[in-house]
């Protein structure tokens, strides 16, 4: 029964996990550029939520729309003023530019308005636990592993069935090449970011409501999660992102189940470790030689 | 670019006015030599995790700056100097070498938290100059290793003394036997409380089921709390600080853990029940310094008089350990009859006696304050006074 319990302990963090790593996943798998300031982006959704729940006194999902309107404008902007200069630098450019980025938005988000958490008001979804055979499970967290899931059929549907979506893979796969065909290579790079950071926002809202706690500094630790589940699940693959998430957060749970909860984030970073050794390209990933 | 300059230097000189303004009253013109004013700093935690402590020690300690401004100190009135730690030991040492070499202050109260006092305590003891932390409750900070840190000191009294009280307050007046613990294994603080609990607990006959510990900034506490409640325990303690405890019970609860939680002084925040909520607080406990429902007509003065300078907020352990803070300094400057460092110390070290909101302040022989403690309790997000108890 305690196996089980813990079991669901971990998929409702992975859950989370997951949200955060289909935005990270995405952004890879068209731009090839890992997006460090998402997990910023994420922190940002969640004060905007707030901000709107609490100062314009909206419901859940309104707060819920606005948080994802405003990152998904947040993300165009940095891929905007920050990736788009660069896009023909290295990679390595890219990179550190991405993580410079990230130290912006935390410290300027402490700069206005101060590093103290801050919590959301408890009363916003009814939070009943709900009882299976002695394991409770909370609603809360029924409510966004079901987002998550939601969403990531969304996204697949979005690449894979739309224009804007086939866009992208064409610019993913051969961005000269696309260009030529008449793709409009800016628009579609931001279009990626927006729907990215749409769902960076979308998970801040659906943390803060679950976990209640949210600072300036919240994004670091998901982010870097959300990343080791991404390449868990093969970077830039869209189910991929969940099933890296949700197996992540069983094993973190289980780890501080079997007594060794200091070790768990340290676990964590091991399995990123692993995985890049010994599969590089993730649980879902292809290898793709590459040809001489 | 120009514009922002023009409003770095705006900034600048507003800030400088306000802590002019702080100073209290209409004498602390700039044209005041420095002689005139004895300089005392504070090195708090204004911004960062724990904000709310450092925020709360400074309005008490502005309380007290005014109220003993109005004679001042043999006709010498005090200045505060503010450095803000962002809740952060490294910050918190820079912060003292300012606040010695630069701003050349007589001595300094801060921090609010243990470990950021104890990243202070060498620069103070190699500058020799009092530090004296308002609510820095870790054994360790005045006698490290059984060598005493003398030009430090502390206006509250030591986790032992917290763990003893709540290991006493469960075996006796909750009658429970098996307890189990959750550590925040990043905080010297909570590590002390439970060193402390354990040892008064299975003194009195009771066991330690289960121990579980956590760092400071996690936010999921499924795992450690399913295997919590595995073991069954009727009592757990809970010696961590405002934030992560509110999580905890917040999630322990909704995991179906009905047993009592106990904490010490670290759960005192307004955000405790914000994070935590209402409900879920109930038929917790906490040991503390203070309580304003106490009826000890030191203690009523003390609320009014705070309660008519913050427009009607009641004032809490940290609000009255930072003005009993500054109180505990005015008084031996006043005895050592000067502002020199060293016979500040010695004052200091003489203590005995002094009424205090908090107690009544003697120091042992590790300059530790023997005072008395209280024991609240969380009813619908409010806390309530439930027992006083004295030292031993």
């Amino acid at each position: 029964m305690e196996f089980l319990q813990q079991l669901v302990n971990g998929v409702s963090l992975g859950s989370i996990y997951a949200l955060i790593a289909l935005g990270y996943t995405m952004v890879y798998g068209i731009v090839k550029l890992i997006n460090f300031a998402h997990g910023d982006v994420f922190m940002v959704g969640a004060f905007i939520g707030f901000y709107s729940i609490t100062i314009l006194d909206l419901g859940f999902f309104p707060s819920l729309l606005i948080s994802m309107v405003v990152c998904a404008i947040l993300g165009v902007l940095i891929e905007r003023i920050a990736y788009k200069p660069l896009r023909n630098a290295t990679r390595i450019a890219a990179l550190i530019t991405a993580i410079g980025v990230s130290l912006l938005i935390e410290y300027g988000v402490i700069y206005v308005r101060g590093a103290q958490p801050e919590a959301y008001p408890g009363d916003l979804i009814p939070a009943t636990s709900l009882d299976f055979l002695g394991v409770k499970v909370s609603s809360q967290s029924l409510l966004i592993l079901g987002t998550s899931v939601v969403l990531m059929i969304l996204l697949q549907f979005i690449v894979h069935k739309t224009k804007i979506g086939k866009a992208m893979r064409a610019v993913s796969h051969d961005m000269d090449a696309a260009r030529l065909m008449g793709i409009n290579v800016n628009n579609t790079i931001s279009a990626t970011f927006a729907i990215g950071s749409a769902l960076a926002g979308a998970a801040g809202v659906a943390f803060g409501m679950y976990y209640t706690k949210i600072e300036p500094l919240m994004g670091i630790i998901p982010g870097l999660k959300a990343f080791v589940a991404a390449v868990l699940g093969g970077i830039g693959i869209i189910p991929g992102a969940m099933v890296g998430g949700l197996l992540l957060g069983v094993i973190e749970s289980l780890v501080s189940a079997a007594g060794f909860s200091l070790w768990r984030d340290g676990v964590a970073f091991v399995v990123l470790i692993l995985i890049l050794i010994f599969r590089p390209a993730g649980l879902f990933g292809k290898n793709v030689r590459e040809k001489v | 670019m120009r514009k922002k300059k023009l409003a770095g230097i705006f900034m600048s000189f507003m800030m400088a006015a306000g802590v002019l303004a702080g100073c209290g009253g209409s004498s602390s013109t700039s044209g005041e030599k420095d002689g005139e004013t004895i300089k005392i700093g504070a090195n708090l935690e204004l911004s960062g995790g724990v904000a709310s402590y450092g925020q709360s020690i400074e309005e008490g300690i502005k309380l007290a700056l005014e109220e003993i401004n109005k004679e001042g100190i043999d006709g010498k009135k005090l200045e505060l100097v503010t450095f803000d730690n962002k809740s952060d030991a490294a910050e918190a040492t820079s912060g003292t070498t300012k606040l010695i070499s630069q701003d050349k202050v007589a001595a300094i109260i801060g921090a609010a938290t243990s470990t950021n006092t104890l990243a202070q305590v060498q620069i103070a003891q190699k500058n020799k100059i009092p530090l004296l932390t308002p609510t820095g409750t870790n054994p360790t900070i005045t006698n490290k290793d059984g060598v005493l840190s003398d030009y430090v000191f502390r206006t509250c009294f030591i986790d032992p003394f917290q763990g003893t009280v709540a290991a006493n307050f469960a075996s006796k007046d909750l009658k429970v036997k098996n307890a189990a613990i959750i550590i925040d294994s990043s905080s010297d603080y909570a590590k002390g409380l439970a060193a402390a609990f354990t040892e008064a607990f299975e003194a009195n006959g009771g066991k330690i089921v289960k121990e579980e510990a956590y760092v400071a900034k996690d936010t999921d506490f499924n795992a450690i709390l399913t295997n919590i409640k595995s073991s069954n325990p009727d009592f757990i303690f809970l010696p961590g600080y405002y934030e992560e405890v509110g999580l905890i019970i917040k999630q322990a609860r909704a995991l179906g853990i009905e047993a009592p939680f106990m904490g010490g002084d670290g759960w005192d925040s307004p955000k405790l029940v914000e994070i935590a909520g209402n409900d879920p607080l109930n038929n917790t406990f906490i040991t503390n310094h203070y309580s304003s429902g106490d009826s000890d007509p030191k203690v009523q003065d003390f609320v009014k008089a705070f309660e008519a300078k913050y427009k009607g907020k009641s004032p809490d352990a940290f609000n009255a350990l930072g003005y009993d803070s500054l109180y505990f300094l005015a008084d031996a400057i006043k005895r050592a009859g000067s502002a020199d460092p060293e016979k500040i110390q010695k004052a200091l070290e003489e203590t005995d006696g002094l009424q205090l909101v908090s107690g009544t302040m003697k120091l042992d022989k590790n300059h530790d304050p023997i005072k008395s403690a209280v024991i609240l309790e969380y009813k619908g997000g409010k806390q309530e006074f439930n027992t006083k108890v004295d030292p031993e």
